[in-house]
């Protein structure tokens, strides 16, 4: 076992770690836009919408985001309508320009990766939201109308926060499970943690103490992610944590009315 | 696209070589899981610490990584530990190391739903058998079992589901399963477009007759459950 490597490439990996992280978090955000409209179509049983919603849901979880990844990087270059397109290269009038640089193009394995990982994370994401809308309870909308609120404040103000409270566990799980599949940008070229790990092995002609870094790197980014949401969650349900001290003497019956109401 | 069709027998190759490679793997985590699962409950804290060092491990770690690492590191470990005994290199079997990686991970996850599911039968179950004098082993098979079934169905088929995905990771260790002979496929006759949508449509597949199974072995599980 020759660590000494591993501690001599530290700079590739941290560049790795930087790339995984990117990649993950541009994937959650882009999948959470897709996310919210797929989910409240399902929600609000939009003809069309939900129908086509759960159907794109079903075809991203039901199969392998490595396949995915590859459909994306490898199969669309096939088509030469594809690499006629201004989704291949920048159009002329920006390319070399900073714009042409950061133009999404097909031919970008950073790019198709990010489609791919964005695409699968928008379906687990809105199967998360669907049933995180179902389950906010009919009585806090009522009370949303009661007090005069327009539909699209109450989707705002009321259905959302309460959802996304109520899934924080479930995005938990999706968030490890998107960092976990973006080791899938490692195996279509990029210098990602397992990038940098197979980079290490190849540079050096060793078998696993690449592999065996990017293991423990995933495992300590994962540790913080799930230590990160429990106190996320802590802090976004406290409302509802009932001190176990707090009965009648030590609150008092100060408001007695006002609490009544409030149930 | 006519390619496709005509690699027909290469990919049913190949998807009986995925189907194979998932269940195998199922049933070693299968096996993993209910080990897992029994040190936890054993109440010895050697075992619960071990237990779940080894979920936090698999949990932690992407399975991309976890095949490198058991196929690349096995054969390295292995043939050092030959050589030091004198005897001749072996080739790591790469059907073997991907049964092996995907069994020990998912093994990590049915660990814990199986502990869940054992821990919500009510106790009364238990003591109710005792009371008729069954021994504590009649009292796991006729009672504790088929509940542990019941309950522990619904994460299991999930595990289920996640590991049948998950096999596409091992054709990167070079297996001839569905993924890699349609890549190879598609390379050669650059139509990986369609290759890569077959493999979809296969996987689309399974998943369906999964979840037709799966919904029949839940009604079973179920009877005589009144809601």
């Amino acid at each position: 076992m020759r660590l000494e490597l591993v501690f001599e490439n530290l700079g590739l990996f941290g560049e790795g770690v930087l790339m995984t992280l990117e990649l993950a978090a541009i994937a959650l955000i882009i999948g959470f836009a897709l996310a919210l409209p797929m989910g409240l179509a399902i929600y609000r049983k939009t003809p069309v919408a939900a129908a086509a919603s759960k159907g794109f849901i079903y075809v991203f979880r039901g199969t392998p985001l490595l396949v995915q990844a590859y459909l994306i990087y490898y199969g669309l270059s096939q088509f030469e309508a594809v690499r006629d397109s201004i989704f291949w290269q920048a159009p002329d009038l920006i390319r070399g320009t900073i714009l042409g640089e950061a133009w999404p193009s097909l031919r970008s394995a950073w790019w198709c990766a990010v489609i791919a990982f964005s695409l699968n994370s928008a379906a687990y994401q809105a199967a998360i939201l669907a049933g995180a809308f179902e389950a906010v309870p009919r009585g806090v909308l009522e009370g949303g109308r009661a007090v005069g609120l327009s539909e699209r404040l109450i989707t705002r103000l009321v259905l959302l926060p309460t959802a996304l409270r109520q899934a924080l566990p479930q995005y938990s799980n999706e968030v490890v499970f998107m960092l976990h599949g973006t080791a899938v940008a490692g195996v279509i070229t990029l210098q990602d943690i397992l990038g940098a790990g197979r980079t290490l092995n190849a540079r050096y002609y060793v078998a696993y103490e690449g592999y065996l870094t990017a293991a423990f790197l995933y495992m300590a980014i994962t540790g913080c992610l799930v230590v990160a949401f429990k106190l996320i969650e802590k802090r976004a349900m406290r409302h509802l944590a009932r001190p176990a001290a707090a009965t009648e003497e030590t609150t008092g019956p100060a408001r007695p009315r006002l609490l009544a109401v409030l149930r | 696209m006519e390619d496709v069709l005509a690699y027909g027998p290469l990919l049913a190759e190949g998807t009986g070589v995925t189907v194979m490679l998932a269940v195998l793997s199922l049933a070693l985590a299968t096996a993993l899981g209910a080990l897992g699962a029994a040190g936890r409950l054993s109440g010895w804290r050697a075992a619960d610490w071990g237990v779940q060092g080894y979920t936090t491990l698999v949990r932690g770690v992407p399975d991309l990584v976890m095949i490198l690492l058991i196929y690349f590191g096995g054969q390295r470990a292995l043939n050092g530990a030959m050589e030091g005994l004198g005897l001749e290199r072996v080739e790591v079997s790469k059907f073997a190391a991907g049964v092996l990686a995907i069994g020990f991970i998912y093994g990590g996850y049915l660990a814990e739903t199986f502990r869940g599911a054992f821990v919500a039968i009510p106790r009364g179950q238990g003591e109710g058998g005792a009371a008729l004098g069954l021994s504590r082993l009649q009292v796991l098979w006729r009672v504790e079992m088929p509940q542990l079934i019941r309950l522990a169905l619904p994460g299991y088929a999930n595990v289920w589901m996640v590991l049948v995905k998950s096999t596409a990771v091992v054709s990167i260790i070079g297996l001839g399963d569905l993924v890699g002979l349609a890549d190879k496929a598609g390379k050669s006759t650059r139509q990986q477009f369609w290759f890569y949508l077959a493999v979809l449509l296969v996987y689309l597949a399974i998943t369906a007759v999964s979840d037709a199974a799966l919904a029949r072995a839940k009604a079973r599980a179920n009877r005589g459950v009144v809601a």
